[in-house]
């Protein structure tokens, strides 16, 4: 199924979770902060929430800035 | 030495019940690297940056993370809102900030023309309320109007942060009459946020009785960031202390040092 990670289409299997997802992307769940369907997503929740077609997604982390 | 002469203590700065021996804030952008960053950080002696929120680059998760070179557990992050221009992207903004950190401690600037930088106030009002009635603690990048940075803290805002000059300009405080007329009447800490240059605007910041300052570029963009940020350690004490000890009477003409009786 077809979400949107961070502005992109991005392709994403089935029964997905957001857990798998970052694990599928190497991204080190506890250095990021997940929004879906503009709702943060509890870090707790990673393990639970199925990814749906069509969502939405903004993965973020801290970067430098004044 | 007496006891007297050196027992003179500070209080600590104090924002949101959080207290900082250090009143200086850095900035982590424009740095060459994280590196960088983190030893002018060692040598500015702050204890608190500004830090963006910015999407993972999905293509490049490997890309160095700031967390790895300032840990958040031993210097305080501070969020900020580059980049938003309405009150709803600050919200939305600080809330991944929040659930990425755990802070309530937040930065607000909601920028306007990019030519000059200054604070859309209208804005910022809108934005500070939505975020104090969402839980946070806001600190805010204003304007130096009195009259605004007033409206700011009546809000509830934590910290009042007038701009010396424009971001990143380097010009040093513009107009401390205001910057002045804003530490009278405010009783949350004042901040000057933007426009130092080098390390005697931030000593002067400090002896307007200002209780902090915050700084990126002056630091950043020298040619030696790291001794940068140890003069500014250095210039924010000594304006401290000055404004603490009270400086002597301007006079129109000279006084001299020794005295003149028993001149032979």
């Amino acid at each position: 199924m077809k979400i949107t990670l961070n502005g992109e289409p991005h392709e994403v299997e089935e029964n997905s979770t957001i857990a798998a997802l970052l694990h599928g992307l190497n991204i080190p769940l506890a250095k990021v902060a997940v929004e879906r369907n503009l709702a943060i997503v509890p870090r707790s929740t990673f393990e639970a929430v199925m990814l749906e077609d069509g969502d939405r997604l903004e993965i973020v982390r801290f970067i430098g800035g004044g | 030495m007496t006891e007297e002469l050196v027992s003179i203590k500070d209080q600590p700065l104090v924002i949101a019940g959080r207290e900082f021996a250090s009143r200086l804030i850095i900035g982590t952008g424009k740095y060459k690297d994280y590196a960088q960053n983190a030893a002018a950080l060692a040598a500015s002696g702050a204890q608190m940056v500004t830090v963006a929120m910015r999407r993972v680059n999905v293509m490049n998760p490997d890309e160095p993370m700031l967390v790895d070179f300032i840990d958040p557990k031993k210097t305080v992050y501070l969020p900020n809102t580059a980049g938003c221009f309405t009150g709803e992207d600050a919200v939305r903004t600080l809330r991944l900030a929040r659930e990425a950190g755990g802070w309530s401690l937040v930065k607000l600037e909601v920028l306007s023309d990019p030519k000059h930088l200054y604070p859309d106030m209208e804005e910022t009002l809108r934005a500070a309320k939505m975020l104090i009635d969402d839980g946070f603690d806001v600190m805010v990048y204003c304007s130096d109007d009195p009259v605004f940075a007033k409206k700011l803290e009546d809000l509830g805002c934590v910290a009042i942060m007038p701009l010396g000059a424009p971001i990143g300009s380097g010009l040093g405080l513009q107009n401390k009459v205001n910057i002045r007329l804003i530490v009278e009447q405010t009783s949350v800490p004042v901040i000057v946020d933007a426009g130092v240059g080098t390390a005697s605007d931030a000593t002067e910041a400090m002896e307007l009785g200002c209780d902090g300052v915050l700084m990126n570029t002056a630091i950043a963009e020298a040619d030696d960031p790291v001794r940068m940020a140890r003069a500014m350690k250095h210039a924010v004490i000594a304006g401290r202390e000055a404004y603490l000890a009270g400086r002597m009477a301007k006079k129109r003409y000279a006084d001299p040092s020794s005295p003149l009786a028993g001149l032979i």
